[in-house]
């Protein structure tokens, strides 16, 4: 009974979505009584949605086989997290996650939106109801998670057993709220091309969302790559895959945009390119989460594609994005350009941010697509792999990392660069010592990597440089430039901040490229082997069973350099239910660095197959994610920006414009 | 400057830039890319040895063995074979009958070195490539993929 009423709730949003659509697109000059009614409906449309996935959660947790979608994923024997995991482990269940994200940004812009214009809330609701309608009907007509199935088998055929792991709670639905958040930019971006009204206000409107965003993407895409690292046993953290490219290039376009947004908020530049990439952002978004699932690009990581439905897909996506650049293409023009600035500025320096970010998201975009156009011209297969990517990206990046420190020092419309090159030589002094200090202590191996953490540091050091230049540490007294430092406005921290986790990420990946060590070896219990001073001694293997599986668990002793000893249990799993092996890797670490050993199918005797990996400082990759995200948060919290804050000043050009 | 002249040395700067950006994908995607081979377009079309390529097949039944970490196995596609050799440890999924992809390159002697050997999460995966590759040759048995997986 209680899967038909999620079923019939599902329906009924779709159809409110779609009334709302039409009258939100069609009526949105009507005023106040339209807007009230639009933002209802976006708040029931939340709730219907949110019944029915708590329908199917509750079917999953009570292991109800009479769901077509349980039997097909689900097992009475599995523990409670990933019986709940299990709903969007799944094509089905996860479009209904990904819809019921939607219809929660929907009823957020809806609450929090009352300080809007009733036209533009009029329009963004419409365009957000037209969103939903276009997916909850995906979802009821081509990829129903409501389906009976008679008669009801009595057990569930189980979750693949690599998706059974906590990273599946935290992964998709973290990245899902940072695709689907970008839809909120994709409606407000053509609620300004429909009403040809943008000015700065609807800059800062935009931006809450666009933060928000990008700070879930950025978590979402992280957590995929450790949980990708420790689960697929390969010691690897990023694969350049399809999949991962695609959430990786939202990621650039929004970081983009985000910089974009922040022009067009301080100074009423580069409107038309913001309203740009806002759809772009958002249509990466719909081919970062469709694009793989249709079943035309093949990927380690797909785990609820079905290539039946592919062409309904792409037949979707092209009209929503073709119709949205067709938009653009049409009402660009009467968007009315302002403000004047000198190419060194601020805003030079985040146009060229914007240039190189939107490069790089090109260049990943053809490399994804070319085996797609290249086997249908030809008839070849290819693969555009690590090789490819590495060096288009890296040689993209590296100038963008170069100029990042000069940026939030120049000052707007005009800057000194001679100035900032005075201001930022400290940092540069202090990043060459430390970079030219491991090149000496590592031996001194000519490589790119110490060029490499160069960059990093000089990143690093500079995102710190602005903070003590604009506290005045060193030319004022102590107590005074600390109290200027804790006056800062939240933004100068959150940009610090941020730009920091880039040079922590970019320090991460370039010494556990660099200086990584592996080693295969096959062990006997009792031996004893070393990879990068770390002893390891195969201590014995035993048969553990756990809730739903039966694991051969290793015993390995790791003795550290300094002489204090672990112990590390790699495992072999086979799942009773699928039959299905998988390999747990042990990771033991220490700071910041990781001891990485996964266990190989036995062998003759008591000899077993052993891959070993020591990943110095790989941990800073995703620590300086987190630290990325959490300014973006901090920048989030910031009173000014926020979303019912009064928004005076609807008027561009009286504005005063803060020094900052 | 005057506005026009500061709009032109920013859109100089674009176009360098992109034109830059542009060559470099070029030249990267004519020396980067990685085709697709069976063993018989090997042996039809002929790779020089070292390059680096991928080869796609069935993992032929009885072929694999295994000396300490050294794995040995034949990759067929129905019609021609090729041994091939991955030191490592082989994803979970690596099965004798089913579908399999390897990176590596062709040796001097004529057998593939891998360097990687890919799997999926998925057990009935079967990479896109290798299934049209067997629906050409005529080998493409769905079935197979159904019984592996509700095995």
């Amino acid at each position: 009974m209680s899967i038909e009423l999620g079923h019939f709730a599902l329906v009924l949003a779709f159809a409110i979505a779609s009334v709302s659509a039409v009258v939100g697109l069609g009526f949105w000059k009507s005023g106040e009584r339209i807007a009230g009614f639009l933002q209802q409906a976006s708040i029931l449309q939340f709730v219907l949605i949110g019944a029915a996935f708590a329908v199917l959660v509750q079917a999953f947790v009570l292991s109800d086989f009479s769901l077509a979608l349980a039997v097909n994923h689900s097992h009475s024997d599995k523990p409670l997290l990933y019986r709940i995991t299990g709903v969007w482990g799944n094509h089905e269940g996860s479009m209904l996650l990904w819809v019921l994200i939607l219809v929660l940004f929907g009823a957020a812009v809806a609450a929090f939106g009352r300080q809007l214009p009733r036209d533009l809330l009029s329009l963004v609701l419409g365009m957000q109801s037209l969103l939903t309608a276009a997916f909850a009907g995906f979802t009821v007509f081509t990829s129903n998670p409501f389906e009976r199935m008679n008669p009801a088998p009595l057990q569930g055929m189980d979750l693949n057993p690599v998706l059974q792991d906590i990273g599946l709670a935290i992964h998709p639905p973290l990245l899902y709220i940072g695709y689907v958040g970008f839809s909120v930019c994709f409606s407000f971006a053509i609620a300004a091309l429909i009403s040809g009204r943008i000015d700065a206000a609807w800059a800062r409107w935009v931006r809450p969302w666009t933060l928000l965003s990008w700070v879930f993407l950025t978590l979402g895409i992280s957590m995929g790559s450790y949980w990708a690292y420790y689960e697929l046993g390969w010691g690897g953290w990023w694969f350049w895959d399809p999949v991962e490219n695609a959430s990786f290039m939202p990621w650039l376009a929004g970081t983009a945009l985000l910089h974009s947004a922040l022009v067009m908020e301080k100074r009423n530049a580069m409107k038309v390119w913001t309203v740009f990439l806002a759809i772009i952002t958002f249509s990466l978004s719909l081919l970062g989460t469709f694009l793989v699932r249709s079943g035309i690009l093949t990927s380690v990581h797909t785990f609820a594609s079905d290539p039946t439905r592919g062409l309904v897909i792409l037949t979707m996506l092209a009209i929503l994005i073709g119709g949205a650049f067709s938009l653009f293409a049409f009402r660009a023009s009467s968007l009315r350009q302002g403000g004047l600035f000198a190419p060194i500025s601020r805003e030079g320096s985040l146009i060229l941010n914007n240039l190189f970010l939107a490069t790089a998201t090109g260049a990943i975009l053809v490399g994804t697509l070319y085996p797609l156009v290249l086997d249908a011209l030809t008839g070849r297969s290819i693969s555009v792999g690590a090789p490819f990517f590495d060096l288009t990206f890296a040689a993209i990046m590296v100038p963008l990392l170069i100029v990042l420190p000069f940026g939030p020092f120049l000052a707007w419309k005009r800057g000194d660069l001679v100035a900032v090159t005075q201001r930022l030589a400290g940092a540069a002094g202090l990043a060459l010592f430390v970079a030219i200090l491991i090149f000496a202590l590592s031996g001194a191996s000519i490589s790119l990597a110490p060029l490499g953490l160069l960059l990093g540091f000089w990143v690093g050091f500079g995102a710190i440089a602005e903070l003590i230049d604009r506290a005045r540490i060193g030319r004022l007294p102590f107590r005074e430039s600390m109290r200027r430092l804790f006056g800062l406005p939240r933004t100068a921290w959150a940009t610090a901040i941020a730009h920091l986790g880039v040079g922590v990420t970019v320090i991460g990946v370039v010494s556990v490229t660099a200086w990584e060590t592996e080693r295969v070896l096959t062990m006997n219990v009792g031996d004893v082997t070393e990879i990068a001073g770390y002893s390891i001694a195969f201590d014995g293997i035993q048969d553990v069973p756990g809730p739903n599986f039966v694991s051969e668990e290793g015993t390995f002793s790791v003795t550290a350099p300094d002489g204090g000893t672990r112990t590390a249990h790699p495992e072999r799993r086979i799942y009773t239910a699928s039959g299905q092996p998988t390999t747990e890797a042990a990771i033991l670490t220490y700071g910041f660095s990781q001891v990485y050993m996964q266990l190989g199918e036995d062998g003759s005797g008591e000899s077993h197959v052993v891959r070993l990996w020591y990943k110095p400082y790989v941990t800073l990759i995703w620590i300086g994610t987190l630290i990325m995200a959490a300014g973006g948060l901090l920048s989030l919290s910031y009173r000014r920006l926020r979303v019912g804050a009064p928004a005076k000043a609807a008027r561009p050009g009286e504005r005063t414009v803060p020094a900052e | 400057m005057t506005r026009k002249q500061k709009r032109l040395s920013i859109l100089a700067g674009f176009a360098v830039v992109l034109a830059l950006a542009t060559t470099l994908v070029l030249v990267a995607l004519r020396d980067q890319i990685v085709f697709f081979y069976s063993p018989s377009d090997i042996a039809e079309r002929g790779v020089a040895a070292g390059e680096p390529i991928r080869l796609g097949g069935l993992v032929k039944t009885g072929s694999w063995t295994r000396v300490g970490e050294t794995n040995d196995f034949v990759v067929t596609d129905g019609q021609t074979e090729m041994s091939a050799r991955y030191v490592g440890i082989l994803p979970d999924l690596f099965r004798e009958g089913q579908g399999v992809v390897a990176e590596g390159s062709v040796t001097p002697t004529g057998s593939f070195l891998a360097s990687n050997v890919l799997a999926k999460h998925d057990e009935n995966y079967m990479p896109r490539e290798l299934v049209e590759e067997l629906k050409r040759r005529g080998e493409w048995e769905p079935e197979d993929v159904a019984l592996g997986a509700s095995r």
